[in-house]
């Protein structure tokens, strides 16, 4: 016999498009490519990474590569809804677009002429804040915000007040070059495929990994070394290790001084209103100690020999240190020893000593440098880049507690001091970070005459003038961001939303607008809550929320809560811009931008019922909205629209003169980067090359970015930074130490009395760490375990569910928990368990795993969903088996006085979590259970996907 | 193994069904049939019901094929492949049987014909009705014996085993059928069934006690390629089941084995042999006694191939 | 057919780095997506979006706990450093067809559906003979056979050979969806039978091992051990040599008073 006749080269498709992934927020690209099926147009064969993107260079990760499940997803919306039942009963009926147009139109028009802060704006999963952001100040409501206040502000916030640039999308470590890379709290993190093509090249070249986090799990598995460290107490491990490096003298003062505040001089005057504040000249300049002159000087002048230790007293007699002598005070202190850490971290002392000086080698006695001379901000020519291999990278582990916003200035404090922020080897900047410390824009509070704010309404506040607050000092808006509760909330707080549009505080709303946030399930805090307050009534019959619009491309739980549904398209039917006045995907090397095309058209998709699918995409459908409701900037003078669609707002508008969404292929002939006049054929550009633009930055510009001269001159060209001033990394932060002045009742703007304790204690201008409040605020007895959830690598949050692959991985969840933790509480392996918090109980099957924690149970996020949502069977794994920690998650801190959040930021504090657990008699399945939402079921025969394109491949 | 009852039933009966016809063959070729009593067609009946239990058999195993339409391709790759052997072994059987039967047949059809073997003709296809369905069963056996990813079936005893049931189960058919026809059998019959029922247990109860003292030949070390070290299972790839959990990963609790190995003893051993005892002690018995231990070792037998599969572990259960 | 063919001069197989793997299954869906529509498709889905969801993968990443240990098995061309002690470990495992050099799957094969191919050594199945008797998926100790019931014949990993060989990719996509997927860059693609392959290199610095081997199969594909983690043993934690501090002589923050620092 002989072997069949294989066709070894069947046609790949018909046609190839290059796009963007959208199937979680890294934003890879990606190279679609379609078969002609007839009637109903291409279908899609294959979804690829594009090997010439700068974000995944061809690797695509377990979503991506699901892609086509995802966008025949029988869950898809198809047409807008108008709610006919209750709100949350699921109940729809279909209506035209210009119906609900026409609604949307007739319910926000009226909220503008009274008081556009009537309209909450809030939006999840986005990248398009560059429009929605922009749209919510041309309504002129200061109550908007994405959902970075309960992801990772903690992050951005300790980062843009420290190295004006962060962890989270704004950094990366120097994949190429560094030898040691401490992953602290990192499961997954936005830049999937960049980050695992990273630690993919760290192991080829044998660099060592360690990772912090109580479960090893994915990146963990793959580290050289796990610390299983007690969930909150990062904090206190990096000060022992900061201690360790003072102690031995192993620190880069040289960088210090250079590139830092180190020797800035603090002045000292306890109890007066400028204790704490820096020392600074006539004209505003801050001051240092020159040992060579034995004076003060310019602490940002050169050719000086600034001291960091020694108090100096200045001309007008007050009196001063270096921050430096402030920072090795406190760290050196014997409460932040190996020994007295050890046991609330729940590592050795002998360890945390070791990984100092194995610290210290690698950042010190590396001998890493570049060849690749440079030139500083202050014009002094240097042969060479020395290098710092010493990287971390850190990210929900530390931002989802409430002291993680110190936690995350206490990462940056020991990079600092060992000379890694932007030294070949360490952490790098990321264009367009880094930014000036704060970042200069602060947000919106005013109207205009036309009604718009006169800033975006997010931003970075500077003084306790910045706030939110009204003449009592109460919050603004509508989610008390920006208040003296969470002064430096810059991304808004998405998680008190809900509880104080129903309590009216500080004032009732008229619309709660939402858009890709599934608020009434995975994303909520005290879940059940939430969904009584979407619901709830007024004593007149009202609802206290009286009107939801809420876009999703999907049938999710928080579509049931929404009384007007704008179906968006999927993210293969749309244009969009991954703009750089949004979530950069630049990398360290290069400034980069993106767009989404449309690689399907929705209106030649078919719905579940056959009929084609009538679906918009949102960002157009805002600019429509803004259109008819004649907001500025979306209209011209005779009132008609001023944008055809969104792909037309992305090449037309300009932010600034010359600044618009994308970066790449501007001015008239399109030979412009970064700044330019609009160019016409721009998109067409970007989908020329395959979907992108990035401009490298030079070689000589690649490193020591905050004061590299040749890298400030080309940022200022692309319009990042407004000067080439070097900027200088605050050690010691003079913003928060305002704050704490103002607590101490100093200066015009003062905290109402209950806050000023609280502003008194967590404003410290230095790192601090304290006890995650739920831990502080509830019995250690009653609630000995700490309960954290981690990112599947395979799942985006609640979206992935629907996915006939991707659920096929994981329909359910368990609780892990180590042998041992489940022996103290009599629990056998897959025994159904109660896990109670201070707020409430879950029901939920245990699993043992050896690789946590101890004192750690954990479970993967979002697995759990409501029955019947995302059209899954009303009996899928998902729903009765499947569970969410949300439940145990109370939204307010245990003593009730202030949200379960960060006290500096207002980042959601997921992590602090605290529970106990004891076996369920009899439980088979997982608690608590609401009523199914009344979607009709996916169809339920095999899926055969592929089989007709096959058939049309074959050659025989 | 995931115990199927289609395989179980059908191999059961068309190893009745072969051991009948060996019966038959051996028989005939030392003349030692018909049994005084019996009625003169009581043979040529005795191989069509072998046939027709063993087609049934081939019949059913082919409903449990995902295309049965094209089953006849099971027949080529003989060369290498134990299940195409069987396949074509089952087929030649059937043809032996046939010609043998063709005689009797045409006679029954068209009196006025006959239709004569030459002797020598007769007796190769004697010889054959012996040795083609012994070689049928080996093959079965081997199908299963040549499994290395199933250390219980690549026991010693497999292929003697398949042969002591084939054998025990058409030696049980023979005596009911002539207990039955005769109203009485020989005693040479009776002990054969007792004889082989006990060789049968034996077996069993040896290969039994051997494959739970059996370790699997490699570890979940060795399966992902770090020998020596004892993984355990974090997470399966996919939560819910899949083709290989549900076909490999049957598992049997030891308890309810042991209860079931001790119900199969029984019926396919212990029983028989009594029956077999009584009626040769009492030879009147025989007509009630012999058909009962047919059934007895038919149904012991079930148990024993369902056991057969479901104690059976694969190794690729290590993964999960 | 189901008779091996002689042994090839091309041995085209996998080798797969489980010191690199995250488990990200990535390399599972890009298979599933590839291949759903390529000459082996449809892999087809039972009860989709129902309970107990099931259907045909290639590739399966599978998750596994390992106690510490004394060291007394280093992986193979790996010597064990006198005190090594085994740390504990979470590995993680993808699992496919190794494209064995005596694939007893193919040999029991009644019908030829299953054969290895004489060229390159890539075990298929021609689904177009398969009767779907499922006992190639008995004979494979590796689990790297997917009998799909409503297809009613048997399915497995073709080494992307519908791929490899497509003149429709561009040269640097000819290679397997798993691998071009694998965000890690733990898969590697190659011919195992030239010495001088990248993937022969790959397994013979890092010790590459087959799966099994007692079994006799004789896998292409190889695993590459994870390295020993160079954790660091707390003898070596003394604190670090250059401490000079004399706590109670100064306030410990002054030792620098005298430090000349230029800026
Ligand atoms: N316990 C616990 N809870 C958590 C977290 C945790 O770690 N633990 N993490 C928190 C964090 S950081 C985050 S960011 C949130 C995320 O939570 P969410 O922001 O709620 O994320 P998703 O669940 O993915 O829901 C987003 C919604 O967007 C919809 N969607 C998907 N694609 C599109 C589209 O193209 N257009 C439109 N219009 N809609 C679309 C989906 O259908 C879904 O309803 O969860 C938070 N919740
Ligand atoms: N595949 C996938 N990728 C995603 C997402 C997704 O849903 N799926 N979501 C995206 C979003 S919105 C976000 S915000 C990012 C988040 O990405 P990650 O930051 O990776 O977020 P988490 O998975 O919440 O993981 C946090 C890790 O911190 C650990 N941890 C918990 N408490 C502590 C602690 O006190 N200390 C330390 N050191 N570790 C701790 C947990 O065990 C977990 O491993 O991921 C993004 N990327
Ligand atoms: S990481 Fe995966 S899901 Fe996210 S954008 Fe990239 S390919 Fe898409
Ligand atoms: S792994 Fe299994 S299916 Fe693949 S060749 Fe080897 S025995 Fe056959
Ligand atoms: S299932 Fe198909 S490929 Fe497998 S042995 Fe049977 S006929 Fe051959
Ligand atoms: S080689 Fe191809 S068929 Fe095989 S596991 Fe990889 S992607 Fe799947
Ligand atoms: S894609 Fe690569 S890293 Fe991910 S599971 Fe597969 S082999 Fe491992
Ligand atoms: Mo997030």
């Amino acid at each position: 016999m002989k072997e069949p006749a294989l066709d070894l080269s069947p046609s790949p498709g018909d046609q190839v498009k290059t796009t963007t992934c959208y199937m979680c927020a890294c934003r890879c690209g990606i190279k679609v490519w379609l078969k002609d099926a007839g009637p109903q147009g291409p279908t899609i064969r294959y979804i690829q990474g594009n090997a010439a993107h700068p974000v995944n260079r061809g690797v695509l990760c377990a979503k991506g590569a699901s892609g086509i499940m995802q966008h025949y997803s029988p869950a898809r919306l198809d047409k807008p809804l108008l709610r006919t039942g209750e709100r949350g009963s699921g109940e729809f009926k279909e209506i035209e677009w210009e119906d609900a147009l026409r609604i949307a139109t007739d319910w926000l028009r009226p909220i503008r002429e009274r008081n556009p802060d009537e309209l909450a704006f809030f939006t999840g999963r986005d990248q398009s804040q560059a429009l929605t952001g922009w749209w919510a100040q041309q309504f002129g409501t200061i109550n908007y915000a994405a959902h970075g206040g309960f992801c990772s502000v903690n992050m951005a916030a300790g980062g843009l007040y420290t190295l004006g640039g962060s962890f989270w999308e704004f950094g990366e470590p120097d994949w190429e070059h560094t030898r040691y890379l401490m992953l602290w709290g990192v499961a997954e993190d936005h830049d999937s495929n960049p980050i695992k093509l990273g630690l993919g090249r760290l192991k080829a070249r044998g660099a060592k990994i360690v990772a912090v986090n109580p479960v090893r799990s994915g990146y963990g598995a793959i580290a050289d070394e796990w610390i299983g460290i007690r969930p909150g107490s990062d904090g206190l491990f990096a000060f022992a290790l900061i201690h360790e490096l003072l102690r031995a003298d192993r620190i880069d003062l040289d960088y210090l001084v250079r590139y830092a505040n180190a020797h800035w001089l603090v002045l000292r005057d306890p109890g007066g209103a400028d204790d704490g504040l820096f020392a600074r000249d006539a004209e505003g300049r801050p001051l240092c100690f020159d040992r060579n002159t034995g004076a003060p000087a310019d602490a940002n002048a050169i050719g000086i020999t600034p001291a960091v230790v020694g108090e100096v007293a200045l001309a007008d007699g007050r009196h001063a240190v270096p921050a430096f002598q402030l920072v090795a005070e406190r760290y050196l202190d014997p409460q932040y020893a190996p020994e007295a850490v050890s046991e609330r971290c729940g590592i050795p002392a002998d360890t945390i000593r070791r990984i100092a000086r194995e610290l210290a080698e690698a950042a010190f006695d590396s001998g890493l440098t570049l060849p690749v001379p440079w030139t500083d901000a202050w014009g002094r020519e240097h042969p060479e880049m020395v290098g710092r291999p010493v990287a971390m990278h850190a990210m929900r582990g530390i931002s989802a507690h409430s002291n993680g916003f110190h936690t995350c200035r206490a990462l940056h404090l020991l990079q600092l001091l060992l000379g890694a922020v932007d030294a070949p080897g360490s952490f790098r900047y990321q264009p367009p970070f880094p930014k000036p410390i704060p970042p200069p824009n602060r947000p919106g509070r005013t109207r205009k005459d036309n009604g718009a704010l006169d800033a975006p309404p997010l931003g970075f506040v500077h003084t306790p003038a910045d706030l939110l607050v009204d003449a009592e000092g109460r919050p603004r808006r509508i989610d008390h961001a920006f208040s003296w509760a969470y002064p430096l909330a810059a991304h808004g707080m998405l998680h008190t939303v809900i509880r104080n549009a129903h309590a009216g505080d500080p004032h009732r709303i008229d619309t709660l607008l939402m858009f890709m946030a599934n608020m009434s399930w995975n994303s909520a805090m005290n879940t059940a809550e939430t969904m009584r307050w979407l619901t709830d009534r007024d004593e007149d019959g009202g609802y206290r929320i009286p009107r939801i619009i809420y876009s999703d491309a999907y049938a999710s739980e928080m579509v049931a809560y929404a009384d007007l549904v704008l179906p968006d398209t999927t993210y293969l039917e749309r244009f969009d811009a991954i703009s750089l006045l949004d979530r950069p995907i630049s990398d360290a090397d290069g400034a980069a931008d993106a767009i989404r095309q449309p690689v399907l058209e929705a209106a030649r998709q078919r719905a579940q019922d056959g009929k084609p699918r009538d679906v918009r995409g949102f960002q157009s459908v805002l600019l429509d909205l803004g259109a008819r409701l004649g907001l500025p900037g979306m209209v011209d003078e005779d009132g008609a629209p001023l944008y055809r669609d969104y792909a037309d707002y992305i090449v037309r508008h300009e932010r600034a003169p010359g600044v618009g969404l994308l970066a790449g292929w501007r001015g008239e002939d399109g030979e412009q980067h970064g700044k330019g006049a609009p160019h016409p054929r721009q998109l067409q550009r970007y989908i020329d090359n395959g979907g992108f633009w990035r401009e490298e930055v030079p070689e000589h510009a690649r490193y020591f970015k905050m004061a590299n001269r040749g890298y400030l001159e080309w940022a200022r060209k692309l319009g990042f930074v407004g000067s080439a001033e070097p900027i200088v990394l605050q050690l010691y932060s003079e913003t928060l130490q305002r704050f704490r002045l103002a607590a101490q009742g100093h200066g015009p703007h003062r905290p109402p009395p209950e806050h000023r304790e609280r502003i008194a204690a967590y404003f410290d201008p230095l790192p601090i760490w304290y006890e995650p409040f739920e831990h502080d605020q509830t019995s250690r007895e009653a609630f000995p375990l700490n309960a954290v959830t981690q990112r599947p690598m395979f799942m985006y949050h609640a979206w992935g569910s629907q996915n006939a692959w991707l659920r096929q991985i994981a329909a359910r969840n368990y609780l892990y928990l180590h042998p041992d933790t489940a022996a103290r509480h009599g629990l056998a392996d897959e025994d159904w368990a109660v896990v109670a918090s201070h707020h409430g109980q879950i029901t939920a099957q245990v699993k043992f795993a050896g690789n946590v924690q101890p004192d750690t149970v954990w479970t993967w996020n979002a697995i759990g969903k409501r029955r019947g949502a995302w059209r899954l069977d009303k009996d899928a794994p998902e729903g009765s088996e499947g569970f969410l920690l949300n439940h145990l998650i109370s939204d307010r801190l245990p003593r009730g006085d202030y949200a379960n959040a960060d006290p500096v930021t207002g980042q959601a504090a997921w992590f602090d979590l605290r529970v106990n657990l004891r076996k369920a008699d009899g439980a088979d399945q997982a608690q608590p259970q609401f009523p199914p939402l009344p979607y009709a079921p996916a169809d339920p025969r095999p899926l055969r996907y592929g089989a007709d394109l096959r058939a049309r491949s074959k050659t025989r | 193994m995931h115990p199927a009852w289609s395989v179980i039933v059908f191999t059961t009966l068309s190893g009745a069904g072969y051991g009948l016809m060996v019966w038959l063959g051996a028989l005939q070729w030392m003349g030692r049939f018909p049994v005084d009593g019996a009625p003169p067609w009581l043979w040529a009946a005795l191989l069509l019901k072998g046939l027709v239990l063993s087609t049934l058999g081939l019949l059913s195993s082919m409903l449990h094929l995902g295309k049965p339409g094209r089953a006849w391709r099971a027949f080529s790759q003989w060369r290498t492949s134990w299940l195409s052997r069987e396949g074509v072994l089952a087929v030649l059987t059937a043809l032996v049987a046939l010609a043998l039967l063709a005689p009797a047949v045409l006679e029954a059809a068209m009196p006025r014909y006959r239709l004569a073997l030459a002797p020598a003709a007769t007796r190769t296809l004697l010889a054959a009705l012996v040795a083609a369905p012994l070689l049928t069963v080996v093959c079965t056996a081997m199908i299963y014996a040549s499994l290395k990813p199933i250390p219980a079936w690549r026991h010693r005893l497999v292929v003697p085993a398949y042969l002591a049931f084939a054998l025990l189960s058409g030696a049980a058919l023979l005596g009911a059928a002539q207990a039955v026809t005769a109203g009485a059998v020989p005693a040479a019959v009776a002990i054969a069934i007792a004889a082989l029922a006990l060789l049968t247990g034996a077996l069993k109860w040896i290969y039994w006690r051997d494959i739970d003292r059996q370790a699997l030949p490699v570890t979940r070390g060795d399966a992902i390629g770090l020998p020596g070290r004892e993984p355990q299972v974090f997470e399966r790839p996919h939560t819910e089941g899949n083709y290989l959990t549900r076909e490999m990963g049957f598992v049997l609790a030891r308890r309810h084995a042991r209860k079931l190995r001790a119900i199969a003893l029984f019926l396919f051993a212990a029983l028989p042999a009594l029956l077999a005892a009584l009626a040769l002690a009492v030879p009147a018995a025989a007509l009630v006694a012999l058909p009962a231990a047919a059934v007895a070792v038919l149904l012991g037998a079930m148990t024993e191939r369902w056991l057969f599969f479901a104690q059976a572990r694969h190794v690729v259960m290590l993964y999960y | 057919m189901t008779a091996l063919p002689p042994p090839s001069k091309k041995k085209l197989g996998l080798v797969i780095d489980l010191d690199t793997c995250v488990g990200c299954h990535a390399c599972a869906t890009s298979c599933k997506e590839w291949n759903a529509a390529g000459i082996a498709g449809p892999l087809t889905d039972e009860r989709p979006y129902g309970k107990d969801p099931s259907g045909v993968w290639f590739n399966r990443v599978h998750s596994y706990e390992l106690a510490g240990g004394d060291g007394a098995c280093p992986p193979p061309a790996m010597p064990a450093p006198p005190a090594l002690t085994l740390p504990a470990l979470t590995l993680h495992f993808p699992r496919s067809c190794l494209h064995c050099e005596q694939p007893a799957c193919v040999t029991v094969c009644p019908t030829g559906a299953s054969y290895k191919r004489a060229e390159d050594g890539i075990v298929l199945v021609d689904e177009d003979k398969c009767i779907g008797c499922k006992l190639c998926s008995w004979a494979c100790p590796y689990g790297a056979r997917e009998y799909s019931a409503v297809e009613g014949v048997m399915k497995k990993c073709t080494l992307c050979v519908d791929r490899i060989y497509n003149e429709h990719l561009d040269e640097a996509e000819r290679q397997p969806a798993c691998v071009q997927a694998c965000p890690t860059r733990a898969r590697h693609f190659g011919d195992l039978a030239d010495p001088e392959s990248d993937v022969s290199r790959l397994v013979a610095e890092r010790g590459g091992v087959d799966l099994m081997p007692q079994l006799g199969y004789r896998p292409t594909n190889k695993y590459l051990p994870p390295r020993p983690r160079r954790a660091g043993t707390e003898a070596d934690a003394a604190a670090p040599a250059e401490d000079t501090l004399e706590r109670d002589k100064l306030p410990a923050a002054l030792r620098w008073l005298d430090r000349m620092l230029s800026r």
